[in-house]
């Protein structure tokens, strides 16, 4: 732990000293209103591709899917803050923390169009998740509780072009995959998951993951066994509501690296409440079998009946359902 | 910080005792619905009314509420109707995750997966809804019509379900239940009470289904041990929809013709029902005889007690493997209540109706059905104490009456 605690402060005390001149509302952030533009929060110059010099960016060993959209990544720490790592090596961000990530696709000149930011700010009162929805001209985002859908084209990477209807989540959507209990909890930084890109900060990261041990990339064999890339993938792809507090608690199938038997990843487990997803199936997962396995077929589809994950899911991750076919065939009956 | 906690709580419990400072939030169909309704829903606050207009919802994705203490409330089930049929994205129309929520006065329609799911969402209120699939029984229709799971105290009271392709009214791994009142017809389950505690099921129609009534335990689930289940009152007749389940599902191996079903629940009383019209059988009481690994699930039921029910026509038709040979031997007709025989003489169901019953003496759990050894079940001379009737607190019955 002491080593732990060390390259984190190391951390915090790289992130602080970066905190010079910051034109970020921490007031914002904390208040209990919810400003109905992102401008009022200071993360970007007028535009989603000028964050401020003060946020801190980051990416994921093995990123959520989300219709194959392209996500930008900040942290923004109040100035002199400390983050701190559990014995899980989730990371525990103070209040006034504001964890900033735009979803967007690649425009056809080149270049990201970000379509929406969505915002977990941590308040006194706990984590409070936020979509904002940017503006045509693309200087500023409006707060959209109630979500929205916008339609999109994108080439899929074998060069099919998909047009979908891209779902901007619900703020209780939000929550529905961030929540642990009652409470909305940040998913993604997990120490093992991230790579920060300041050499510096990247250094402590080093000391840090050395110690936690990164977890397997889901898409580079050289990171990791299949297996492993398999976890990984299902952590963070299916474990945040495959939980034991999260929103599909009551299934029993737990993704999330806590299951303690083969039957509670859905290695011969029967179906719950899978209404018509078990498709004549008969297990979640049928060992050696990926084309009689609950969880491809629901991977495969995209009817709100039968797909998984529920939300954000209008097209296939055909490289995701590859991993995870490979590695059920790859299982002894 | 202790200080604001309390600050908090207690503004949110002021909220709900002085109605003064709720408000009704009223929303009407049209351009932009899903948004207008889902922004109403989350601006609601503890006390708070959203009200449907009348006419159809036309909803492109799932709707939710996570507020204490909020009525959604429409103008009646055939006026105030939110249309799934365009449904995009999201596993139910409605899902509730706030505890202290009234829904009343309204029907969800079409829905791509479940209709409305309440998880966690203790002292829920379903009154007088219609959920339906429109186009009737389908294997393509969503699950579950009304979905309450993971809840303490709950309440379905004049609800009509049509058209699950799972169970038309399923509560799950919940606890406090009363279903009454209520039409479920041409779902694959009528009513499923299904790992819970403490459930009465009374004055119900359930008609037309694959199955009537189920009252289930399943393993490898956060709870387990389903127990002290009453069925009584209910009018549970010509359940003889052929199976429309997708395979693989549990209830796809409900027999079309099935009244009530009981599988390795313990402590469930079925009584002063009507029952009839059920080609398999009108009460059937069984183990659960898939294989699984669970150290802490008990596949066999116990202590089902069964008496002053009226038997009308039943067992002409069982579908079950091994069913019409045993129906054969006994002269064409299965009898109208049955025990699988899971676990042997003592855990034999109770039974005081003036019916004949059988057991078809499958004791070992892992048995064949076509292994069985039908033999007679003597009728019980006494039966053990009863059950207390199930309770919920004050506010919520005064909210149907």
């Amino acid at each position: 732990m002491r080593v732990l605690f060390t390259a984190l402060a190391s951390l915090a005390a790289a992130v602080a000293t970066a905190h010079s001149s910051n034109g970020v509302s921490d007031q914002a952030i904390i208040a209990d209103a919810n400003p109905p533009s992102l401008s009022a929060f200071g993360f970007f110059n007028g535009a989603a591709d000028k964050p401020a010099a003060t946020l801190v960016p980051y990416a994921l060993r093995t990123p959520l899917f989300s219709d194959y959209a392209e996500k930008q990544r900040f942290i923004h720490l109040p100035e002199g803050a400390k983050v701190t790592v559990d014995t899980n090596g989730q990371m525990q961000f103070p209040i006034g923390t504001a964890l900033i990530k735009s979803f967007g696709y690649e425009r056809e000149n080149g270049g990201l169009k970000v379509l929406e930011t969505r915002l977990l700010l941590h308040r006194a009162e706990g984590w409070v998740a936020l979509p904002y929805v940017w503006r045509a001209d693309g200087r500023d985002a409006d707060l959209r509780v109630g979500g929205t859908r916008i339609p999109v084209s994108f080439k899929k990477p074998d060069g099919r072009v998909m047009n979908i209807s891209y779902a901007v989540p619900n703020k209780n959507q939000c929550k529905q995959c961030h929540s642990s209990g009652n409470e909305i909890l940040p998913i993604g930084p997990a120490a093992r998951n991230m790579v920060l890109p300041y050499p510096d900060l990247s250094g402590g990261m080093a000391a840090l993951v050395s110690v936690l041990q990164a977890e397997a990339k889901w898409d580079d064999p050289a990171s990791g066994s299949l297996d492993q890339r398999a976890h990984a993938y299902l952590r963070v792809n299916c474990g945040h509501c495959h939980a034991a507090k999260g929103s599909a608690s009551n299934s029993g199938l737990f993704l999330d690296g806590s299951a303690r038997d083969k039957t509670a990843v859905g290695i011969g487990k029967r179906p719950v409440a899978a209404g018509r997803a078990s498709g004549d199936m008969d297990f979640i997962i049928e060992a050696g079998n990926p084309g009689r396995s609950i969880l491809i077929g629901r991977m495969k589809s995209t009817d709100p009946g039968i797909a998984m994950p529920e939300l954000g899911r209008d097209s296939v991750h055909d490289e995701g359902v590859k991993l995870l076919e490979d590695w059920i065939a790859a299982m002894k009956p | 910080m202790r200080m604001r906690k309390i600050a908090v709580a207690s503004a949110a419990l002021c909220a709900l005792i002085q109605p003064a400072f709720a408000k009704t939030i009223s929303v009407a169909p049209g351009d932009r619905s899903q948004e207008r309704l889902q922004e109403a829903l989350i601006a609601a606050e503890p006390g708070d009314v959203v009200e449907l207009a009348e006419g159809k919802f036309v909803l492109t994705d799932g709707l939710s509420l996570d507020v204490n203490g909020v009525t959604l409330k429409g103008q009646g089930v055939q006026k105030s109707i939110l249309d799934f049929s365009g449904q995009k994205g999201a596993g139910e129309g409605l899902l509730v995750t706030s505890d202290d929520v009234i829904l009343r006065d309204f029907a969800v329609e079409n829905s791509k997966g479940d209709g409305i799911k309440s998880k966690g969402a203790d002292r829920i209120v379903y009154h007088k809804l219609r959920v339906e699939w429109t186009g009737g029984p389908k294997e393509s229709n969503g699950a579950y019509g009304v979905y309450p799971v993971e809840s303490k105290d709950v309440l379905v009271d004049s609800v009509i379900v049509r058209g699950a392709s799972d169970a038309g009214i399923y509560v799950g791994q919940s606890r406090n239940i009363i279903v009454r009142d209520s039409i479920v017809t041409e779902n694959v389950a009528g009513i499923e009470i299904e790992n819970s505690y403490d459930a009465d099921v009374f004055d119900n129609i359930a008609t037309r289904n694959t199955g009537g009534v189920l009252i289930f335990d399943l393993p490898s689930l956060p709870q387990m041990g389903g127990k002290n289940v009453r069925v009584f009152d209910n009018i549970i007749i010509d359940n003889m929809t052929p199976n429309f389940a997708p395979k693989g599902n549990i209830v796809a191996n409900v027999p079309t013709g099935t009244g009530v079903m009981v599988m390795a629940n313990r402590n469930v009383e079925i009584f002063d029902n009507v029952l009839g019209e059920n080609g398999t059988s009108n009460i059937m009481v069984v183990g659960y005889r898939f294989e699984h690994k669970d150290p802490n699930y008990d596949p066999l039921p116990q202590n089902v007690v069964i008496w002053d029910n009226q038997h009308g026509r039943a067992g002409w038709d069982p579908k079950f493997r091994g069913g019409p040979e045993i129906a054969a031997a006994m002269g064409g007709s299965f009898p109208a209540i049955f025990w699988d025989g899971a676990g042997g003489a003592t855990k034999a169901p109770i039974i005081m109706d003036s019916v004949p019953a059988l057991s078809l003496g499958l004791t070992d759990i892992t048995a064949d059905p076509t292994m069985a050894r039908p033999s007679p079940l003597a009728p019980a001379t006494s039966r053990p104490a009863a059950l207390p009737a199930i309770k919920l607190p004050d506010a919520m019955e005064a909210a149907v009456r």
